[in-house]
């Protein structure tokens, strides 16, 4: 859809032939996969556990200043685990494998306001199916946001670079309502279909749980430390959603993304496919531990081109993938995280404004001054 | 307020605390075997029995309920990550003083769970244990003459009754390749020293396969003896069929290990309705492994047709089973052991 298609220069034989290698790779992994693989997410999950047990415990005396600021960064930083490596990875079936009941995408809950259930239906299902296909993938500017030039401006859009902040500071509830497609189904008649109606109320529920714990369980069992660690609590909630916020706008906002429409779609090949996935996402560059706090989704190409492979696999995966975007004279889009956060939201603020008149000169001016 | 209701008050209270998790998420951390947990075991020591069998000794966790001489257990083992699920029979007397539990191994060629145990399993892994089962039991009343008929390692509920309770008039016989494949045959010995036993090894590498008529040459009075039967099909089958035509069936308990597997046509595509997943089947694959493979989580055992803990709803189609070759049709309330049973025709398994 962007004006020039950078995969034009690929012959069908050519991505069919992406499509094998890419299989192989996959293949590979799911050859190899094992006890270490296993060993891996249970000590993850048994790492987060503890620090977040932790980071609670010393909270209770969040009173000071010091037991604040340790409490309150533990407590972020296990949020943000729960959410991205463990969370969203399990619920993609990363470790269904393992036939471990505790560690599978049927069981998981996770610390979100949006149950898994539904995350998983509008993530897994409606995202990572039509990725970036505008009209398809609501994850594209998650409805109030216009992000691609070919998108209709509408004087709404002005407004989007503080729908997107706002939207940042309280991601979970975003995804909450966007997982309930609220804005559809809060017209009259939507509204009142019993499906919405019970997958809002388990939405309230969650909401209610998590709410209770946060902001009135914890702060009582503090004591006289009650207001501290409601900062506190809020203010993990708050690191975390602006985190994941952006590190889920690096994966497909970044200039040089490509969106699509939906009629390219239709009768995709397995090749196809993926090459949608490779141009439709981005990664961010960056050590292990950055990779480990993103959840892996610094890796977003190899996490779209194979969602349900274990994510401690794409590192390995990355090397490979990116040798075929060389093979294939394709844009490996990466970046270190300032710059693509920045380039994403260049891009929200770009297109709030209606796009901009072509500045080149039209033939037809052209053959008046030579005429003249 | 009485206490359980005051206890339901307190677990409420704490769920809300660890809420999505649950407080057991964060015990399990430091105490998986105490009281109230899901039922687990650590592998404490595996002592080598055999050239390809291994006991594996087990401390249980706190809600072990104790079995009964003869019984077996499902054990959760994670293979290469993996958690398979198999039975074992205990081996150990029931009243072991320091509260652990063994089961012994034979591997079977390509058998995931039965190599992994013999040869690889590391004193300090957790396994997932079910609660003892089975009713492959000795009797309240003691009978007074007793015969043990086993082969291969279905010697192993036999050693589980022999090391518990003592009788006054023992006979086994004891099928195995070779002397070196008697499992436990120093011990047999032992107790044949000490007159506890009377023990008949046949080595069918040189003596070929045990003829159950021969029998009446082993042990000629067979037919008095409240006789206790564990090996293969074939063995089992003659026995049963040779203990009627006596006349004589109620003295005979068999014990199976695995179902004879008919190869049954069809298979259809099999739908899991609950997590939405379609897959494509053949006629001779238990619908357990067709989940599994598809990543739908499904509860299971023995994988062998015995302990139920595979049962699921079938919604609509039919399945085959694979032991019988009967087909069973989706009706309200029908529920199908997926271990054992496979897809004739396409079929609704609500997973
Ligand atoms: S798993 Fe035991 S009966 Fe099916």
């Amino acid at each position: 859809m962007t004006a020039i298609d950078p995969t034009a220069h690929l012959t069908a034989e050519q991505i069919e032939e992406l499509g094998r290698e890419l299989d192989a790779i996959r293949d590979e992994v799911i050859a190899d996969r094992g006890e270490k693989d296993a060993a891996y997410i249970r000590k993850v999950i048994s790492a987060q556990r503890k620090l977040e047990l932790v980071s609670r415990g010393v909270l209770l005396f969040s009173l000071f200043p010091p037991a604040w600021l340790i409490g309150t960064a533990g407590l972020s930083v296990a949020k943000i685990m729960d959410n991205m490596e463990i969370g969203h990875n399990i619920l993609h079936g990363q470790w269904d494998w393992m036939r471990d009941p505790k560690i599978h995408s049927t069981t998981w809950e996770w610390d979100h306001v949006s149950p898994s259930e539904q995350w998983k239906h509008s993530h897994n299902e409606l995202h990572h199916t039509y990725t970036n296909v505008i009209g398809k993938d609501n994850d594209l500017g998650y409805g109030i946001m216009r992000v691609d030039e070919d998108q209709r401006w509408h004087p709404f859009h002005l407004g989007q670079p503080l729908w997107n902040f706002i939207n940042a500071c309280f991601f979970e509830y975003g995804i909450a309502a966007y997982d309930l497609e609220l804005g559809k189904n809060l017209h009259k008649r939507r509204r009142k279909n019993p499906e919405f109606r019970a997958r809002a109320r388990a939405v309230g529920r969650k909401i209610r749980k998590q709410v209770l714990k946060d902001y009135v369980i914890h702060p009582l069992l503090s004591g006289p430390s009650f207001l501290p660690t409601l900062a506190a609590t809020f203010t993990a909630n708050l690191v975390r959603n602006i985190w994941t916020h952006s590190v889920i706008m690096c994966g497909h906002f970044p200039e040089g993304v490509q969106v699509f429409e939906r009629r390219s779609i239709k009768g995709e090949t397995r090749g196809q496919w993926y090459l949608r996935q490779m141009m439709g996402s981005a990664n961010i560059s960056g050590s292990k531990a950055m990779h480990f706090m993103t959840g892996n989704l610094s890796h977003q190409i190899e996490h779209h081109l194979f969602p349900d492979l274990p994510s401690n696999r794409y590192a390995e995966v990355a090397v490979k993938v990116r040798a075929l975007f060389e093979k294939y004279e394709l844009e490996y889009v990466t970046g270190p995280l300032p710059k693509q956060v920045l380039s994403a939201w260049h891009k929200v603020f770009r297109l709030s404004l209606p796009n901009k008149k072509p500045k080149v000169k039209t033939p037809d001016r052209e053959q008046e001054l030579i005429a003249a | 307020m009485t206490s359980t209701a005051l206890r339901s008050r307190a677990r409420k209270l704490l769920e809300m605390v660890t809420t999505p998790l649950l407080p057991s998420d964060y015990l399990d951390l430091v105490s998986p075997l105490r009281a109230g947990a899901d039922l687990r075991g650590r592998i404490e020591a595996v002592h080598p029995e055999t050239g390809d069998a291994a006991t594996v000794v087990i401390r249980p966790g706190r809600g072990w309920r104790g079995h009964t001489a003869g019984q077996y257990v499902r054990i959760g083992v994670d293979v290469d990550g993996v958690r398979l699920w198999r039975a074992y029979s205990l081996t150990s007397p029931t009243d072991r003083q320091d509260g652990r539990v063994t089961i012994t191994v034979k591997a079977i060629p390509d058998g995931k769970v039965s190599n992994h145990l013999v040869r690889r399993a590391k004193p300090g892994t957790l396994i997932q244990l079910d609660q003892p089962t089975g009713d492959f039991v000795l009797p309240q009343a003691k009978p007074a003459k007793v015969l043990y008929l086993t082969a291969g390692s279905g010697i192993t509920p036999v050693m589980g009754m022999l090391r518990d309770t003592g009788f006054d008039d023992v006979v086994m016989v004891h099928c195995a390749p070779q002397p070196q494949d008697v499992i436990f045959r120093s011990e047999l010995h032992d107790l044949v020293a000490d007159k506890k036993l009377r023990l008949t090894e046949v080595h069918t590498d040189t003596d070929g396969m045990l003829d159950i008529a021969r029998l009446d040459e082993l042990v000629p009075d067979w037919a008095e003896r409240e006789t206790w039967a564990c090996g293969p099909a074939g063995l089992l089958d003659a026995a049963e069929e040779h203990w009627s035509e006596h006349g004589v069936q109620e003295r005979l308990h068999t014990e199976r290990f695995r179902p004879s597997i008919v190869v049954a046509g069809d298979g259809g595509e099999v739908t899991f309705s609950t997590t939405g997943k379609t897959v494509d089947a053949g006629g001779a694959t238990p619908l357990l492994d067709v989940g599994e493979e598809a990543g739908v989580l499904m509860p299971s055992g023995c994988r062998m047709g015995i302990c139920f803990g595979c049962v699921t709803p079938l919604k609509a189609g039919a399945v085959r089973d694979l032991r019988t070759g009967e087909i069973t049709e989706a009706e309200p309330g029908v529920l199908i052991q997926t271990c054992v049973s496979a897809a004739a025709g396409p079929c609704d398994i609500e997973r």
